[in-house]
């Protein structure tokens, strides 16, 4: 089942699939946030927003607002 | 002749200039500082605030290059203007730079498909390029295998292993730079075909209008122009018929829907992603790292901003309580000099323009320089070790309510202390619009220089009673203050932002670098750069205004009326009188001249001002002041005041002829508390403190905050914004205390 990265929760893991939108922010695929990528949340700051993400190997720290168009298919 | 280059590389045998790339967080200014030692200059790129490096480092052959560090950036697609200039200096595009004979790709190996994404953007520029892949250690570390050399055969470029932070591997780059190198191979990756074909085409177009260059350029400058607006700018006057070749190429592209502005990301990422997996070997990826496990306590919901409060009164409590003995000792030095001047020079014009002129003048600039140096060891320990990054995460979501983002937020709190260091401080911010919405609110958080000015008439003004039990009312007073500046800054930040500085709609993304022991070295010599730069820039204004205000406060030299001259007579008078009569002893008859005498003198300097340029400047400005319940005492001080906030105190001391007074001066509370109006009424009440205190809250009463401004903005467009807009709130407000309290009948 197909989840929003904004609503997985810190631990969980996921494949990128595709976006809500057809033209997605180019910032985000060239940090690496591009279909096949395996993403995992770590941690929510602390206010709540933003989120620590980490993708090909290093982390990246994004806003909900701006990551709820990446669709994700999680992993167990 | 044409000669098809990609057949013939053009190989590179000797190399002049290099340029040195790289992401942010890689070891790139270690790296530049090694390999130029400490010859690099300073400077800004023409027209624009993005710093530009430039070192010199000798090769073993002796021969000496050029090194240009270009700012850190994650792609060479400009989305921010750091990555505009890299990609225009790589390109040749700034006018009067060649691009360099080669480039080192600085890249960090424990991150390396992502740093790799702009290594193969640099390759594709026709230029040579060598990898410098640093961090081996912490790759090492966090149980990666590298292949170096297979990675070289792979893509094609030179690829040395290092680690900057040791020096390990700069003698093997230094060797590879004096040997000859080929650009790199065409391009291994490639677009969806659609986007792929219109590239070519539009390639094939620019080559018959700029035939000399090498062939990848064309593909390069062909995608650039597809897919970035701002770079098809960049043709619409210097090649129209590109420029609508590519606006053509466009149309069917979007009419089918096809993302060619991401065909690049993915293209890229395809080629590299199998790259990467060829030449690492992940060895365990079980354990957990020791940056996730310091995160979890820094960027923990309750530890995390208690720690970060903790580290920012660390650093504040240091500044503060660090730098004053050193700005105490350049004050006293100054007024030392300045006093052994005045004794050994004949009293005139020219000695007054030296020590009350120029040797103030330089007090003004170097008394910032101890906070700036301490302020930005500490910000550079930050940025060094990696905090920096999560300061602004925990930071985001506050700013990010008024249209900031986290990375605001050191810098607008290292205001408190000095807005000079905090809008120097700003260069951290890479989004250009954020930088300079933060610059232009940070003179409203309460600086220091403000301190002395709260006291002396917070001090003077409210009353120190008791309110609710325990809340002292001048504590209050002050906590008032410091609380509206802040909530004006939040407020004008959101209205700059809504309003005056438009154009950002680029997405918040930062990188959250692995934490790192600092580099004592960069901390120190970044911190030492921080200040010369303050020095040369800004001081060279910050002494040019001390020299106006002082020939303002100097000018017109009035004759002294007479009056004086039959006083002092009358001085001596009196004492030869009390030594002949023996009324008192010659040591107390001498002191007794002495007293009067400095009386007097006090008294002619305040006669002096009140009609100097500085006095007739408040008498001109007192009706537009008062409104604001200001006299044109007050309204010269304002004037002087803008050298620096605290010099208020100084300039009212000498109106009001009392000698050498600071804040805590009794006799300038009781003249303060006892002038009067020629009708009887006070000039001081309640209600013109709180006005005069509103005032100086939010006015920008400090020309060395509008010279840093103009350095660090590269035009006087914004300082002059600045100071327009600080003093048009700061005299609204000071109207709706003075007006609102007067028609509330407190006046």
């Amino acid at each position: 089942m197909r989840r929003r990265l904004h609503e997985l929760k810190p631990g969980e893991r996921g494949r990128v699939v595709g976006w809500t939108q057809p033209y997605p922010p180019a910032r985000l695929l060239e940090m690496g946030v591009l279909p096949g990528s395996i993403v995992e949340v770590i941690r929510f700051a602390p206010l709540g927003d933003p989120i620590d993400i980490k993708i090909k190997g290093y982390h990246l720290s994004v806003r909900k607002s701006e990551v709820d168009i990446i669709e994700i298919e999680p992993l167990s | 002749m044409l000669m098809n280059r990609y057949d013939q590389p053009s190989v590179v045998t000797r190399i002049r200039r290099i340029g040195l790339a790289g992401n942010p967080n890689v070891g790139k200014t270690t790296l530049f500082n090694l390999l130029t030692g400490l010859r690099q200059k300073v400077g800004n790129y023409p027209g624009v605030t993005v710093e530009r490096k430039v070192g010199r480092m000798t090769l073993p052959t002796g021969d000496e290059v050029e090194v240009i560090d270009l700012p850190g950036t994650y792609s060479l697609n400009p989305r921010s203007l750091d990555e505009a200039i890299a990609y225009e200096v790589l390109a040749g595009h700034v006018p009067g730079e060649p691009p360099p004979d080669a480039i080192i790709a600085v890249v960090d190996a424990s991150n390396l498909e992502r740093n790799l994404y702009l290594a193969s953007q640099l390759m594709d520029l026709g230029i040579p390029v060598i990898i410098a892949l640093n961090m081996m250690d912490t790759a090492e570390q966090s149980g990666l295998r590298m292949d170096p050399e297979r990675l070289s055969r792979l893509l094609g470029v030179p690829v040395i292993p290092m680690v900057a932070s040791r020096g390990e591997g700069v003698d093997e780059l230094r060797n590879v730079l004096t040997r000859p190198l080929a650009p790199p191979p065409p391009r291994q990756w490639h677009l969806m075909p659609e986007v792929e074909e219109a590239v070519q085409k539009l390639a094939k177009e620019l080559k018959q209008l700029i035939p000399d260059k090498p062939e990848s350029w064309y593909f390069s400058e062909a995608l650039r122009a597809l897919t970035s607006d701002q770079l098809l700018t960049y043709w619409k006057d210097r090649e129209p018929a590109f420029y609508q070749a590519v606006l053509q190429a466009r149309e069917p592209l979007q009419a089918k829907q096809i993302p060619y502005e991401q065909a690049e990301v993915m293209g890229r990422y395809a080629w590299l992603g199998s790259i990467v997996s060829e030449a690492t070997t992940r060895q365990n990826h079980t354990t957990r790292s020791l940056t996730d496990r310091i995160d979890a306590i820094l960027t923990h919901r309750v530890w995390g901003l208690l720690i970060f409060l903790g580290i920012l009164l660390v650093i504040f409590q240091a500044v503060f309580a660090w730098a004053v003995p050193f700005m105490d000792m350049i004050e006293q030095g100054t007024e030392y000099l300045a006093n052994w001047v005045r004794a050994s020079m004949a009293p005139g014009l020219l000695r007054d323009l030296i020590t009350d002129g120029a040797i103030a003048g330089v007090g003004a600039v170097a008394v910032f320089l101890p906070q700036i140096l301490l302020l930005f060891f500490f910000l550079g320990l930050l940025e060094d070790t990696g905090y920096m990054a999560r300061a602004a995460f925990i930071m985001d979501r506050i700013m990010s309510r008024v249209g900031l983002s986290g990375k605001s937020v050191v810098p607008l709190l290292s205001g408190y202390a000095c807005a000079i260091p905090g809008i120097m401080a700003t260069r951290t911010i890479d989004n250009h619009y954020d930088r300079l919405v933060t610059i232009l609110v940070i003179p409203l958080m309460s600086c220091s220089a403000r301190l002395p000015v709260y006291t002396l008439f917070i001090s003077t003004f409210i009353p120190n009673k008791h309110v609710l039990g325990i809340l002292n009312l001048q504590g209050l007073t002050l906590f008032g203050l410091y609380f509206l500046g802040t909530a004006m800054a939040f407020v004008a930040a959101y209205v700059l932002k809504k309003f005056v500085v438009k154009g950002s709609t680029s997405i918040f993304v930062m990188e959250l670098p692995p934490y790192r022991l600092p580099q004592w070295k960069t901390v120190v010599w970044r911190m030492i750069e921080r200040s010369q730069l303050f020095v040369t820039r800004a001081g060279k204004i910050i002494f040019s205004m001390s020299i106006v205000i002082w020939f303002l406060a100097t000018f017109p030299r009035t004759e002294l009326p007479p009056s004086f001259a039959s006083q002092r007579a009358q001085i001596e008078q009196q004492y030869e009188e009390a030594v002949a009569t023996k009324q008192l002893t010659s040591e107390q008859a001498q002191q007794m001249r002495e007293e009067q005498l400095s009386q007097l003198a006090d008294e002619e300097a305040g006669y002096r001002i009140r009609h100097s340029y500085i006095g007739r400047l408040g008498h001109l400005m007192e009706p537009v002041m008062r409104p604001l319940g200001f006299d044109w005492k007050i309204s010269a001080g304002i004037v002087t005041a803008f050298a620096a906030r605290e010099v208020i105190i100084s300039t009212l001391a000498t109106l009001y002829s009392v000698d050498d007074a600071d804040e805590t001066s009794i006799t300038l509370k009781q003249r303060l508390l006892e002038d009067r109006y020629p009708d009887g009424t006070p000039v001081f009440t309640l209600l013109t403190a709180m006005s005069l205190l509103v005032f100086f809250v939010l006015a920008c009463q400090c020309m060395s905050t509008l010279a840093i401004t103009y350095r660090e903005t590269n035009s006087w467009k914004w300082p002059l914004f600045m100071w327009v807009y600080m003093t048009l709130l700061a005299y609204l407000f000071a109207l709706v205390v003075y007006q609102g309290g007067k028609w509330l009948g407190w006046g």
